[in-house]
């Protein structure tokens, strides 16, 4: 590989974005730690980032549940073990699906409108605004958004998890025939702590990507109607791939 | 007389992407007084204000506000500076989460200690003076373009500037509007002696308040002194610039091939 094609290559552009997000949240890490003397800004974040996003959560997760219940009981009453079916059920919403639909739907609606939120106000001159009023639009507007998201994402995943359940068992218990006592036994006796702590630290790590993806294209994003579109597209796209691919590393970590 | 300059640029040199927007830009900005410039568009005007408020700095020759070198100062001392500047954007940069009221007490919430009924009352006598008290409570989305620059004014003094910065301040105003803007301008630098930028390319509007008019050109000060001076300017530059015609230094066209040979051209391609 010439070191022409290296300069203009891939390789080169992403290792240098990726500095330049790490060197965006080192910058905006230390204006976190000034936020704690004044939580409204963060309580405003999680209410924008997270109880908007509850409706999407709670049906997709409604309907997760019940799509699974279906198909996990057409696959157990095969083998005879439809009694598993909570346990099959729980352990691949706590596991899987939960954190990682939660964070695919948080990109697409939380992430896309931090990112043209952000990048509207730079291209309506807010945060230059700011700056000139001696405001810091990492402090006051940047930060508060991604510590919103960080902390919206795993309480999302939980209310995604247990609507989830309940659609499950709706399916499961009332148009299946499971029996109710199985369903919850099977469920408790199999389900460790150890799954509930993937699913945790999944949501934990999604919401860090998906956060600082989105405040960063937002903050850089061109000022313009073009340069807000391409950096919403640039968020959805490359938060939904580092997802998946950081779902496999931790999924692998757990085993 | 520079020991007064509120605002220092002294030959600078700036260029964005290997294209050259100033080559030895200078100027002055007396404490107290109105200071105009003044320039065809893409003169780089905007960029001049980005220079002095450290948004960009210069390539080359320094550039001094209060006193002090902007390139020797860190990112703390560079906002420490900024509480004593207030700047009007063209398109206002209102909050567009914030009303109107809240806008206005931004800087005093963010920089003071101020109590809220303290906080009010100097937010109302801001909002006042620019007439506006009555539409405390409207968002930036419900006002016109000369109320929103209003409400921007309002927002620039209420952490009492020593100098004030306009960028195209009369742009897209009607005639209301503009005397409204051209009467408040005037009345802030007499009333609080704040030392005024105004960048804009409306001639008549500046010559009217200005105590010194800049004219750019060609990436330096063309000419430089009183609106009357410039006004019987016998430079072609100045003169086309305040006369307004449409060809002369400052070239309608940008620069492109013939016309008829590039029509040909296109015919037979």
């Amino acid at each position: 590989m010439s070191a022409d094609v290296v300069q203009d290559g891939v390789v080169l552009r992403s290792i240098a974005r990726i500095g330049r997000i790490a060197i965006f949240f080192a910058q905006m890490l230390v204006q976190c730690g000034q936020l704690v003397a004044r939580p409204m800004l963060v309580t405003n974040q999680i209410f924008n980032a997270g109880a908007r996003s509850l409706v999407i959560i709670m049906l997709s997760g409604l309907f997760t549940g019940m799509v699974l219940a279906l198909l996990g009981f057409n696959v157990l009453q095969r083998f005879g073990s439809q009694d598993a079916l909570g346990f099959a059920t729980a352990l691949t919403l706590l596991k899987e699906l939960g954190p990682v639909l939660t964070a695919l739907l948080f990109a697409g609606r939380a992430g896309t409108a931090l990112t043209s939120e952000i990048g509207l106000m730079r291209a309506t001159d807010q945060l230059t605004a700011m700056q000139m009023m001696a405001v810091d639009p990492l402090r006051y507007v940047v930060a508060p958004r991604f510590l919103g998201g960080l902390i919206s994402m795993p309480l999302l995943t939980a209310v995604f998890d247990a609507v989830g359940l309940f659609g499950a068992h709706t399916i499961g218990v009332r148009v299946m025939g499971v029996d109710n006592g199985s369903f919850w036994s099977e469920m408790q006796s199999s389900v460790s702590l150890h799954d509930v702590h993937e699913g945790i630290t999944k949501s934990l790590v999604f919401g860090f990507i998906c956060s600082l993806i989105a405040v960063y294209e937002g903050y850089y994003s061109d000022p313009t109607a073009e340069g807000v579109g391409l950096a919403t597209t640039r968020t959805v796209v490359a938060s939904s791939v580092l997802i998946l691919l950081l779902d496999y590393m931790l999924t692998a970590a757990f085993i | 007389m520079t020991d007064q300059a509120i605002v220092d640029v002294r030959d600078v040199h700036y260029s964005v992407g290997g294209r050259e927007i100033f080559s030895g830009m200078s100027l002055q900005a007396m404490k107290g007084q109105i200071t105009a410039v003044m320039g065809p568009s893409g003169t780089g005007k905007t960029t001049l204000l980005r220079l002095i408020t450290a948004q960009i700095y210069a390539d080359r020759g320094e550039v001094k506000v209060f006193g002090e070198s902007l390139a020797d100062l860190s990112s703390r001392q560079v906002f420490a500076l900024r509480r004593r500047m207030g700047m009007l954007f063209q398109d206002s940069a209102l909050l567009s989460d914030m009303d109107v009221f809240e806008n206005v007490a931004f800087p005093l919430r963010e920089h003071t200690n101020m109590t809220d009924p303290l906080i009010r009352n100097l937010v109302l006598t801001k909002l006042n003076a620019v007439g506006l008290r009555g539409a405390a409570e409207l968002m930036p989305e419900e006002l016109s373009g000369g109320m929103a620059r209003r409400v921007a004014l309002a927002r620039a003094v209420v952490m009492d500037p020593e100098l004030l910065i306009y960028d195209e301040p009369f742009v897209g105003l009607d005639p209301i509007a503009l005397g409204v803007i051209l009467r408040l301008i005037q009345q802030l630098n007499k009333a609080l002696g704040i030392t005024s930028i105004i960048v804009s390319h409306d001639v008549n509007e500046l010559a009217s308040i200005a105590d010194r008019s800049y004219l750019m050109a060609g990436g330096t000060m063309a000419a430089s002194g009183t609106p009357a001076e410039l006004a019987g300017s016998q430079s072609p530059i100045v003169h086309q610039f305040m006369s307004g015609d449409p060809d002369g230094p400052s070239p309608f066209h940008y620069p492109a091939p013939d016309l008829t040979a590039q029509l040909l051209s296109e015919v037979w391609s």
